[in-house]
């Protein structure tokens, strides 16, 4: 695979300077994706996984400041655009939706007029043929009747609605890259999985990569082909969706995996969660992020954070855990 | 394939990812597994604190608060203490020393009549602060009852009641005062003939408690409406507690902060209230003064004698920003919210 | 929407209704009519009484005052003789209403923008400077400032008139002594409320999509905290109302404020009252227009 990824992000930093302290959101995250690809990302809630978008769309709230790494966007360097021309690449070539369909749209405006300022803004339809787009753009995402609703406003409409048409008004300009972030998670299950097979179609008839950022295992295998696992800021995995499901290397990744209840376990099996809390990331450890929750905790674990390790060098399977020292075939004497 | 330190380390080299040059001698004592009590880093916990301890904690940090809680403490002192360590009588007219300007003997000058303005001043900040005071505490005491009754029992009544208060709610308040208090003068004064705080300051109390208790009501009511859900209802029922026990003992104390404060900024607006009827000519009569009626018949003077004004506002101003900032202070503390 | 507005004129009929019979009762609670501080010969006195009917029964009063505010009458000045309390009214109203006006424009075209840079300069010098201010301005009474700024700029650096209306500049004091509260207010309340805005998740959205910081900050954000801003137009007409009574008395305005206080103190019963319930009806119509504003401005409130 020697075509440039579209987008590439190396050793990417971010913090919050509060003033309780330095919250390190993001520690050293690198990760490429390629055209037409879907990436999970998984992580807890504190892992850094909306940060990292944030900070990839550049609109990271105040006090978050991104202190060190690259980005690259579609042959740009984000992080040495200006304002101006980053505005220029949101709405167009990069686009976002965010997790709460109720609260992320303007609740004065109506739901025609949200749509066309992203068409005008890019394109330079006028307010008819924008207008049209809009109606086009609806009827995409499976919103029936949409002359009707874009004289709405977002309060009259379901959450299921809302998501679509944000997912509408993101898709519009025919973004390159779109971010989801956590986009079913406030949703109710059966409109989770209308929303899904939305995705899955835009997935197969655009031709815009996306990043979906989830803590549900569940939608990543519907979706993804590659997978990210996100702990404390840091990456813990990275692998194609069947690595992760059927050969996951890192200890996190294996006990997300088994907090799962499956449908054909017993009504009285006990769950296994995790144990432990999330880790303070204003009090980073100098070993690995999550030795103090891992069952297989060495000592080499406490005093430094293992570097990715290779896996898998064709399906590109990576793991950074200190039990993967070993390589493919060798043994280890204790 | 045995692995012994050297090639261990030239495998690691050689499988590693990074880009930057990574490489580490590995002890095999490194791979030893550590057991679960060892895992954890220091967490320090913070001690557990009760609630008014954070509210205390919160406040303490307010700077403003708590110099707006000291203004206000040394204009009391200033008010009520005051006048014992002056040589004068606030009604005490000197002859000779009409409208002086600030001069050692007569700190605030005089005014028309040649009375001491330091005195006046003291009495007049007396009697504001008094009358801010007391009608808070009627418009607590009222509007506490009427909305704790209708919050808890709820229903017809609680419907009934609040329709009243709306009504109440939407008289132009100001203008049912001064109807109020024209009109009750009279009346007022055959009732207490010998009041030395004037009839326009009892019917201020008066007006007061009919008009300005519709919000605190509100208020009582949606706490009163907050609690009747929560357990302590449930419990004190089915220890067969009356009903007027269950609002007396377990309701109302629960919603204290959040009442208090409120109450609390009823202080300033009974201070405006009466430095603005003092202006329209209802104050207390003299020689009795307020700081609102002082500032008002320094207006006619104001040409040539404006520290006649300037020491009354300057209270009438100083007071109600105290109670502004520390009733802010006070909210904050007691109901913080991220504030960036 | 017909359910609300019945609601409404309903509670507001009422609570003119009551208005009037509360300002009829307590007026004729003051004993001794409006002619005491003349001295009449009891002959002369009881002409007058039949004149304004006063010395009938109370009861029959009311009705009869009640029978003359449907038509429109509210009766004639007592004191001053010829003219009715409808043409006192329209002569001085119209005076109070445009200081009252300016003062209203001064504080919502002066008090929103402060209040949005405040916010979005926050923690900044700027933001310090107009909050101080704004602090100050909100706990000083609007007769206070008159005052001090009739002294100020009228007296000691005599650059502004100090009385009456007779010329464009002789408008600035009063209606800035007016406006200067409500001023404060809306600029801390637009501050607070942009600031939550801000934090709002379609502010995201509408930076997702490349919108200029302009247009996320003067659209999206500042329609959504213009609203409390509207909710507050009640009592601010309010406030400038009854704060002009003192203001125009400071400012020596022929406005209707400062005739009602005359009329209080020279007991002009019908003048009182009429003023009375014409001022209350003007605050609960404003109110009403304000809340139909609100309906406008804010698509999610049903009514």
């Amino acid at each position: 695979m020697t075509k440039t990824p579209l987008l590439t992000i190396n050793d990417l930093h971010v913090s919050f300077f509060t003033p309780a302290g330095e919250v390190k959101a993001v520690n050293g995250l690198s990760y490429t994706l390629g055209e037409k690809e879907v990436l999970g990302i998984v992580g807890e809630s504190g892992s850094g996984k909306s940060v990292s978008a944030y900070a990839l769309m550049r609109i990271l709230q105040h006090p978050g400041k991104v202190t060190g790494g690259s980005i690259d966007f579609a042959g740009k360097a984000i992080n040495t655009l200006s304002e101006k021309e980053m505005q220029v690449i949101r709405g167009k070539d990069m686009a976002m939706i965010f997790q709460d369909p109720m609260t992320s749209l303007n609740p004065v405006f109506t739901i025609g007029s949200q749509l066309r300022e992203t068409i005008m803004k890019h394109t330079d339809l006028n307010r008819a043929q924008a207008t049209a787009r809009a109606i086009e753009m609806l009827e995409q995402v499976g919103i029936n009747n949409p002359e009707h609703r874009i004289k709405q406003y977002p309060h009259e409409l379901s959450g299921g609605m809302r998501q679509r048409i944000m997912i509408a008004m993101a898709m519009s300009c025919k973004p390159k890259l779109l971010i989801a972030d956590e986009p079913t998670t406030a949703l109710d299950v059966t409109i989770q999985a209308q929303i899904m097979d939305l995705m899955n179609t835009l997935r197969n008839e655009t031709d815009s990569s996306i990043i979906m950022i989830t803590h549900d295992l569940g939608v990543i295998s519907e979706i993804c082909d590659n997978v990210l696992i996100m702990y404390g800021g840091r990456v813990v995995e990275y692998g194609n969706v069947d690595d992760i499901f059927y050969r996951s290397a890192h200890p996190y990744t294996k006990g997300l995996l088994n907090c799962l209840p499956r449908l054909d376990d017993d009504e009285d099996i006990m769950l296994t969660p995790i144990e432990g809390t999330p880790v303070d990331l204003m009090e980073l450890p100098k070993g690995c992020t999550f030795a103090a929750r891992c069952d297989s905790c060495m000592r080499i674990c406490l005093k430094q954070s293992p570097p990715e390790f290779i896996l898998d060098e064709e399906s590109n399977h990576v793991v950074s855990c200190w039990l993967h020292t070993v390589p493919k075939g060798g043994e280890y004497n204790e | 394939m045995k692995m012994n330190s050297d090639n261990f380390d030239k495998t690691l080299t050689k499988i590693l990812k990074y880009t930057k040059p990574f490489s580490i001698r590995l002890a095999p004592d490194d791979m030893l597994s550590v057991p679960p009590e060892e895992r954890q880093s220091d967490v320090t916990l913070r001690p557990p604190s009760t609630y008014w301890k954070d509210v205390f904690r919160r406040f303490s940090r307010n700077k403003v608060a708590i110099v707006s809680l000291i203004v206000i403490i040394l204009i009391a002192l200033f008010a009520f203490v005051g006048p014992y360590f002056s040589p004068y009588n606030y009604a005490q007219q000197i002859r000779g020393s009409e409208r002086l300007s600030p001069c050692f003997a007569h700190p605030f000058g005089t005014d028309a009549l040649g009375r001491d303005m330091l005195v006046r001043v003291m009495i007049g900040t007396r009697l504001s602060l008094t009358i801010g005071v007391f009608c808070a505490a009627i418009v607590l005491l009222v509007g506490s009852i009427y909305g704790a009754i209708s919050g808890y029992y709820g229903g017809m009544t609680d419907n009934i009641m609040m329709r009243i208060a709306d009504v109440i709610y939407s008289l132009p308040t100001v203008l049912v005062i001064i109807i109020l208090q024209i009109s009750l003068d009279q009346p007022l004064r055959e009732l207490f003939p010998n009041s030395r705080l004037g009839t326009s300051v009892i019917s201020i109390f008066i007006a007061f408690a009919l008009v300005y208790w519709v919000d605190m009501a509100r208020m009582v009511r949606s706490q009163v409406l907050l609690l009747k859900q929560n357990e302590y209802v449930t419990a004190a029922k089915a220890m067969g507690a009356s009903d007027t026990r269950i609002i007396s003992r377990h309701l109302i104390p629960n919603s204290i902060a959040t009442i208090t404060v409120s109450a609390l900024f009823q202080v300033p607006t009974a201070i405006f209230l009466e430095a603005f009827l003092s202006f329209l000519g209802l104050g207390p009569s003299a020689p009795m003064a307020s700081l609102g009626s002082l500032a008002s018949s320094a207006l006619s003077g104001i040409q040539s004698y404006p520290y006649q004004l300037f020491f009354p506002a300057l209270f009438i101003c100083l007071l109600v920003l105290a109670f502004n900032q520390f009733g802010d202070g006070l909210r904050d503390a007691i109901d913080p919210r991220m504030k960036n | 929407m017909v359910r609300f507005l019945s609601r409404r004129i309903v509670s507001m009929i009422l609570a003119i209704f009551v208005v009037i019979t509360l300002t009829f009762f307590l007026m004729n609670l003051v004993p001794g009519g409006p002619f005491n501080t003349e001295k009449l010969s009891p002959k002369a006195a009881a002409i007058l009484e039949n004149k304004y009917g006063l010395n009938q029964p109370l009861l029959k009063q009311y009705t009869d005052y009640l029978g003359d505010l449907l038509r429109g009458d509210l009766g004639v000045s007592i004191k001053k003789v010829g003219y009715t309390v409808n043409e006192l009214i329209a002569e001085k109203f119209p005076v109070s209403a445009s200081v009252g006006g300016i003062a209203i424009c001064i504080a919502v075209i002066l008090g929103i923008p402060a209040g949005v840079i405040a916010a979005m300069k926050r923690n900044t010098v700027i933001d310090r400077i107009i909050m101080f201010i704004c602090t100050l301005g909100v706990s000083v009474p609007s007769f206070i400032v008159a005052t001090l700024l009739l002294y100020v700029f009228g007296i000691k650096l005599a650059i502004l008139p100090t009385m009456r209306l007779n010329s464009a500049a002789s408008y600035i004091m009063p209606a800035v002594a007016l406006s200067l509260s409500p001023l404060c207010y809306i600029t801390r309340l637009t501050r607070s409320s942009m600031m939550e805005a801000m934090e709002q998740d379609y502010i995201k959205t509408a930076q997702a999509k490349g919108l200029s910081r302009l247009t996320v900050i003067g659209k999206h954000a500042l329609r959504n905290s213009v609203i409390p801003v509207i909710t507050y137009l009640g009592p601010l007409t309010a406030a400038i109302l009854t704060g002009g009574f003192v203001v125009e008395n400071i400012f020596s305005i022929p406005g209707l404020g400062k005739y009602f206080v005359e009329s209080i103190s020279n007991r002009d019963y019908p003048m009182i009252m009429g003023t009375t319930i014409f001022f209350a009806l003007l605050l609960l119509v404003l109110n009403f227009i304000v809340d139909l504003l609100y309906k406008v401005v804010d698509p999610r409130i049903k009514y």
